[in-house]
């Protein structure tokens, strides 16, 4: 069996999913602060950290679309940011612009400016335009990539068609079906469709989204091979998937179907982190006590231990799904007694999920 | 107190919060504790899943889809013979791009409608999923700057009064007894005023300990039950310790719902949840 210590050492390219909640951020830190402690250079890319993450981690001011570097004393380096989709939308843009003035039609552009942040789907995908770019990144060993807590986080799996979403949108192929490609003039008077629609959602707002689809049009090509690319790296022999998970009945459910959404992409689990675990404390007396007090104590130990048996159940249930090897590396880290947002509590999950090797 | 009186001040209770918080579970408790007060409940769910049916059998649960919802708005208004022309999955997609949001609004309309109907005394919504809760009651605004006139012009004012008016909806704030829980609780508590301008009625605190300090030095030191016992109280006090803090931040009217043995939530589990959150 392949340990995450070991994946981690040979990966270019760590993703972390799972559902919201389940502490993927945390792991994604600690999977950061023991790369750089192995004297590699690491960034971790957050989607919406706590900001008292940050602050454990040593950046008070919070994190910016900017990677910055973690003050460490490892032999390693370990940088942080924090996803801003827009931001990194606007630089697709100006990578695949045929000019300046198509750039700056497509960055005014009020349809442009509502969506770039927020239409479904963006964020996922300009998370992986950000994990290619920072993978090809010369500052970098290794990118480790927290997923958006959403169950559509892997749908840039899917296909490069998902991934260029604007190429395949309807609207954009009604835009282009009636004239050649090449010939990118277009009437709105001669669409009685968008007209039609037009009266229901506001003339103003279509026009913008059609000015914006027009402007769009010729970046095509770059935004395919992109994808096309970004796939590939997902798929490739660099890259290792984490999945992290809690033990409740309902998040190992939606583990499942991370699981499942991976294998359908043709990708694998190469790692299980189970987080927030009961821990485990030992057998009972083999008598209940007769005294109150020692009663207490040993009923809350058997109660403590049938829901870390439950618990465990609900962890045989995930690993027995036909979506993940047998043989998969799976990491148990019990609930702490203290807030997990210290930079000690860091570490002991470090070192919980990366044992001292004899 | 009464703890059901916060929740029942308004007839639309839309339940919100983080993923992994129990939206879901605070949903099913709250319709549960108001069918024992024999009020008439309706659950809204919009994520497709079927989990509350199972929670609160013989409850009416409509599941409002985004998509259906606007497909058959479209249909009623006018876009019909488009539709056919595009296929209507096309013209949804074409219709949600080009105005964001829209889908949001027509959801909220027809939550407002069943508001409208004065067949419920009671609608809990479970809410979208994740950050979209602040996006999804913010369409309304976001929408009546765009879009200048027409039927989404008026079914966004509309919802905007039903938002603003505290007697007709309120929100109610899922978090857990821990750290990044509660700062995001008291996060999206200010978002929610000050952008949205609809009344938080009550925070909820899913998830909790409750229970006596153990008398964890009767034990003796090393053994499994002294550990277990340091563990359950130093997991009591954090939780307590921020429970605390969260009513300093946030002095809203909380409300606990225990942490369910076994984390299997199910209909019994949502009625003892209940009968202890009438009980409290």
């Amino acid at each position: 069996m392949i340990s995450l210590r070991d994946h981690l050492t040979a990966a270019s390219v760590v993703v972390c999913c799972g559902s919201g909640g389940v502490g993927k951020t945390t792991v994604s830190a600690v999977l950061g602060l023991e790369a750089a402690r192995a004297g590699r250079r690491a960034v971790v890319v957050t989607i919406d950290p706590a900001k008292r993450l940050a602050d454990a981690l040593g950046v008070p001011g919070g994190l910016t679309n900017d990677p910055v570097r973690l003050p460490l004393e490892e032999p390693g380096e370990l940088w942080a940011l924090m996803l801003d989709t827009a931001t990194t939308f606007d630089g697709l843009v100006r990578a695949n612009a045929e000019n300046d003035l198509q750039t700056e039609r497509i960055l005014a552009n009020r349809f442009y400016r509502n969506v770039a942040g927020s239409l479904s789907g963006t964020q996922e995908y300009m998370a992986a335009e950000r994990l290619h770019a920072l993978h090809r990144d010369p500052r970098f060993d290794v990118v480790i990539v927290d997923t958006p807590p959403t169950r559509n986080a892997l749908d840039f799996l899917d296909a490069p068609s998902t991934l260029a979403r604007f190429i395949d949108h309807p609207l954009f192929k009604m835009l282009m079906l009636p004239t050649r490609r090449g010939l990118k003039v277009l009437n709105l008077a001669t669409q009685p469709v968008l007209k039609t629609i037009g009266k229901v959602v506001g003339g103003d707002v279509l026009a913008d989204a059609v000015a914006f689809f027009q402007a769009f049009s010729g970046m095509e090509t770059g935004f395919r091979k992109r994808a096309d690319e970004v796939i590939a790296l997902l798929a490739s022999d660099v890259t290792r998937f984490v999945l992290v998970a809690s033990p409740r009945a309902d998040t190992i459910e939606e583990a499942k179907y991370f699981a499942g959404r991976l294998e359908r992409g043709g990708l694998v689990v190469h790692a299980v982190v189970v987080n927030r675990c009961t821990p485990m404390f030992g057998d009972a007396p083999s008598r209940r006590p007769r005294s109150a007090a020692q009663a207490a104590l040993y009923d809350n130990l058997v109660e403590l231990q049938a829901t870390a048996a439950a618990e465990r159940a609900h962890v045989a249930n995930l690993l027995a799904d036909s979506a993940i090897t047998p043989a998969v590396d799976t990491s148990f880290v019990p609930t702490l007694a203290a807030d997990v947002h210290t930079m000690a509590s860091l570490a002991t999950i470090r070192s919980l999920l990366f044992p001292p090797t004899r | 107190m009464d703890p059901l009186q916060f929740v029942t001040t308004a007839r639309v209770a839309v339940v919100a919060g983080k993923g992994g918080v129990g939206k879901t579970t605070v949903t099913a408790v709250v319709a549960r504790a108001a069918i024992r007060r024999g009020l008439r409940v309706l659950v809204v769910e919009l994520d497709g899943k079927p989990t509350l049916d199972d929670l609160l059998p013989g409850t009416e649960v409509q599941h409002i889809s985004a998509t259906a919802a606007l497909g058959e708005y479209l249909e009623t208004h006018g876009l019909s013979r488009v539709a056919r022309r595009l296929t209507s999955s096309g013209i949804i997609d074409v219709v949600a791009t080009a105005s964001p949001g829209i889908d949001d609004i027509v959801v909220l309309g027809k939550i407002k409608q069943l508001e409208r109907s004065g067949d419920y005394d009671l609608i809990v919504v479970d809410g979208p999923a994740a950050g979209h809760a602040i996006t999804f009651l913010l369409s309304a605004k976001s929408l009546i700057s765009t879009v200048r006139g027409g039927p989404i012009h008026t079914q966004a004012t509309e919802v905007i009064e039903m938002l603003a008016d505290p007697a007709r909806c309120q929100v109610l704030l899922v978090t857990l007894p821990e750290t990044t829980p509660i700062n995001e609780a008291v996060e999206t508590d200010a978002a929610l005023h000050e952008r949205i301008g609809v009344h938080v009625g009550a925070v909820v605190v899913n998830g909790v300990d409750v229970g006596q300090t153990l008398p964890a030095d009767v034990a003796k030191e090393g053994s499994a039950m002294r550990a277990a016992a340091d563990f359950r109280n130093a997991r009591r006090a954090l939780q307590a310790h921020e429970q605390a803090r969260l009513a300093k931040e946030l002095p809203l009217p909380q409300l606990v719902l225990s942490l369910v043995p076994g984390s299997v939530l199910d209909a019994g589990a949502v009625d003892r949840l209940a009968a202890e959150l009438d009980a409290s």
